[in-house]
């Protein structure tokens, strides 16, 4: 299969409440950072003809959303297609727009606002059928509590092991400019932070906040226009659990096997522990980064708790960005994944750089506690 | 579009009956009727189709990331995923999504759904929630606008303007007529054309209430593969020669008030254009218009076929695009017979194709269909346009 590069990438500063910009201003300013890094334009012969947006009608309130993106993603008189399930969709879907010989270039931008809804779980109960879900009140929330409990008992993960992983993901987060939540806590603070949803605590659950993030993407053919340095997806793969949690076997991780299996095998990997040295999880509770692990491959089935304590996230340099922990909005978490990736392979992650990375596995989620994954490798 | 990595059939089709409501289902369960209607078209199991494609409006239901639920009829159960949705043109999207999926070998067998249950929401508040909250939401009348209509009378006189949009709706009801999915079928008469005129409620201008779409309850499922796969499993194919897709900015005249080229006659001229093809009215041999109203369809005929003047006035007038005509517009109804949004780009796909296969039924056009068109609409202008075609080897066809 030809490889398809990514030129370069731009995140917009995650921020608990952007009330200052609109969304479309936003967009604006990822994408005049990438004209920037690459000189890119929407010429209609030469230039960028395919766009792929990411956002959703729910979050932005507004019949179909991407209305308002076509104007700050360049597509007047372009094509745009909107991706409405995580972004890191978006990128496996732009990987086909160039491989299928549709387009040679493609950029690629996802927004997302939390804060302009009153309670961002109100936007994820609507994710469940008006007949049983809805009754029962579920939203993402309550499904992740559900999901928690279930692992720590399968796992042994603990309170203080999930503070563990709150505490690195600040430590991580003060180092990278785009990171919403950088306060320094403590693993006492964690532990004793009020407790929202049983077993999660405040500081357990990423925090609200707005974003966006943007890429642009290349044929081999046409990469070195745009960049000395592209990064290379070379695998991509997603799947979907079944819809009822009584259905499910909440712990078992079942559609990111499928997913991470699926990219795997097109990236040609057999070990990833062996050839894999970065690792970006979509990780919006403490428990999901020590579970989606095991789920990659990194951690042993059932040992979460004790792959924290062995600092086993260290190991594998895991969520160098802070994580989703560190706020990143829902449907775009697994575009600033990748956008942390690109940067770490690029050797441009400043501060947080981590050395020697040439290959590197991101994942995101969509639906609740877990219920649909997307695995995409990354590699220079 | 460079160099197609790959050619991609349409190897199986189905479709719920359009509605207004229907009580009798949610909506995963209507999906999965068009679900189980297409794998036995396309003669193959679900355990064959390895990406399934997934869209409608979030908000006309009120359902947020709805392909987790409907994943109980759609079938996605430990498959591939994507959903796209792009308003109007969403139908017509998830085929470009699928052909592009397919086509790039990330994927042999492709199932794209399409579906809308607007009885469940309310359309056009959804519609309205489209504009801007801050400039333009206080202005939007939903889908309604009489602007096309405006322009018609200014430019060929009301009489002819009128006739002309009551013939082109009473075609279209004929042709709705002859499909039993068809959601409206009136039995509208042409010596009803004076008295509709007169008696039908005006909307907005003179946009009546009987020009305009209805809101509809429907699914639609295709299913592609690979050329390989497809000539493999199906012994009547109908391929995706090529497809684009024109979407604009959301404010109209941003950049001054000096009129341009409009998006449907843009993305004509780029796709015949690559395609060699000078003149589509000869070349293709039915087309399926998402036309919401009337006013619309016969506005924008103009646009799509490359027409000028009252060229598409001449055309309907001497009975062009009905069935028997040069360029059968529309046999199943089209979308004033029948609009459940995010189903009805797919569903003018899905018409094209079954016309090219000979499947139609009822409203099958008599004389072969070999070149089929098909176009989407949505969002502020969107346009997307699909080529299907009976015979894979089109090279001959770019010498014409």
């Amino acid at each position: 299969m030809r490889r398809i590069a990514i030129c370069a990438v731009a995140q917009h500063k995650c921020e608990e409440d952007i009330w200052y910009k609109r969304f479309q201003g936003m967009l604006l300013d990822v994408l005049e950072d990438i004209q920037e890094q690459t000189g890119f334009d929407f010429n209609e012969e030469t230039g960028v003809n395919g766009i792929v947006t990411c956002s959703d009608d729910v979050f932005d309130a507004r019949t179909i959303s991407n209305n308002a993106a076509v104007d700050a993603a360049g597509a007047n008189y372009r094509e745009e297609e909107k991706v409405a399930q995580d972004g890191l969709n978006g990128l496996g879907y732009a990987m086909a727009l160039i491989l299928s010989g549709h387009d040679d270039l493609v950029y690629l931008a996802g927004h997302c606002k939390e804060s302009q809804s009153e309670s961002r779980n109100m936007c994820t109960y609507l994710a469940y059928d008006p007949f049983y879900g809805r009754p029962m009140g579920l939203d993402y929330l309550n499904v992740a509590g559900l999901q928690a409990m279930e692992y720590m008992e399968k796992s042994g993960l603990t309170q203080e092991q999930m503070a563990k992983v709150v505490v690195r993901s600040r430590q991580w987060a003060i180092r990278n400019p785009y990171a919403n939540a950088t306060e320094q806590v403590e693993l006492g603070e964690v532990m004793s932070s009020p407790m929202v949803c049983n077993p999660l605590r405040r500081l357990h659950i990423y925090p609200v906040s707005d974003g966006a993030v943007a890429f642009l993407l290349a044929s081999e053919e046409r990469a070195y226009e745009f960049t000395d340095n592209p990064v290379w997806i070379t695998g991509f793969g997603n799947s979907m659990d079944s819809y009822f949690l009584g259905d499910r076997d909440l712990t078992s991780n079942l559609a990111l096997k499928d997913a991470a299996g699926r990219a795997y095998k097109m990236a040609g990997i057999k070990n990833p522990k062996r050839s894999i040295d970065l690792v970006e999880v979509m990780d919006c509770y403490a428990y999901q980064q020590p579970m989606w692990l095991e789920g990659l491959g990194f951690c042993k089935e059932g040992q979460g708790g004790k792959f924290i304590d062995e600092s086993g996230p260290a190991k594998y340099n895991v969520n160098l960005s802070g994580g989703m922990l560190a706020g990143n909005p829902l449907m775009i978490g697994g575009l600033y994944r990748a956008a942390e990736a690109v940067l770490q392979l690029k050797g441009e992650a400043t501060e947080r750089q981590a050395a020697d990375i040439n290959r590197a596995v991101v994942q995101s989620t969509t639906g609740g506690a877990g219920q649909f994954h997307a695995v995409a490798v990354l590699e220079i | 579009m460079g160099k197609r990595n790959r050619n991609v059939g349409i190897i199986g089709i189905g479709q719920t009956e359009i509605s207004s409501h229907k009580e009798h289902q949610n909506q995963a369960e209507m999906i999965n009727e068009a679900v189980r209607y297409a794998l036995t078209d396309a003669e193959i199991t679900l355990d064959q189709v390895d990406c399934v494609v997934h869209g409608n409006m979030e908000l006309f239901e009120m359902v947020h990331q709805p392909d987790m639920w409907h994943s109980l009829g759609s079938g996605a159960y430990r498959k591939s995923q994507y959903r796209l949705t792009t308003g109007g043109t969403t139908g017509a999207t998830l085929v470009c999504v699928a052909d592009n999926l397919a086509a790039s070998g990330m994927h042999d067998i492709v199932m794209a759904i399409g579906l809308e249950k607007l009885q469940e929401g309310n359309a056009t508040g959804g519609i309205t929630n489209t504009a801007d909250p801050l400039w333009f939401r206080h202005l939007q009348t939903g889908a309604l606008t009489s602007t096309s209509a405006t322009d018609a009378i200014q430019e060929f006189g009301e009489e002819r303007a009128k006739r002309a949009a009551m013939k082109y709706r009473i075609m279209m009801d004929k042709h709705a007529c002859l499909n039993p999915r068809a959601h409206r079928r009136l039995g509208l008469e042409y010596d009803q054309m004076e008295n509709l005129m007169k008696t039908s409620p005006k909307l907005v201008g003179d946009l009546q209430l009987i020009h305009m779409c209805s809101q509809s309850d429907a699914a639609c499922v295709m299913i592609f593969a690979s050329e390989e796969k497809a000539k493999q499993l199906s012994n009547k194919p109908v391929w995706i020669r090529d497809h684009i897709t024109v979407h604009r900015e959301e404010n109209y005249n941003l950049f001054g008030l000096k009129p341009r080229e409009s998006t449907h006659h843009y993305a004509a001229r780029k796709l015949f254009g690559r395609n060699g093809i000078t003149n589509p009215v000869e070349y293709f041999d039915v087309f399926e218009i998402y036309d919401p109203s009337a006013w619309w369809g016969l506005e924008w005929l103009r646009e799509f076929l490359l027409l000028k003047h009252d060229e598409h006035l001449k055309l309907l007038e001497n009975w062009e695009f009905d069935m028997d005509g040069k360029l059968p517009v529309n046999p199943s109804g089209g979308v004033t017979a029948g609009n459940p949004i995010g189903a009805t780009a797919m569903l003018r796909v899905a018409e094209a194709a079954l016309q090219v296969r000979g499947d139609a039924g009822g409203h099958q056009v008599k004389k072969g269909i070999k070149h089929a068109l098909a176009s989407g609409f949505g969002g502020t202008f969107w346009t997307v346009l699909t080529m299907l075609e009976k015979d894979i080897d089109w090279q001959e066809v770019n010498d014409d």
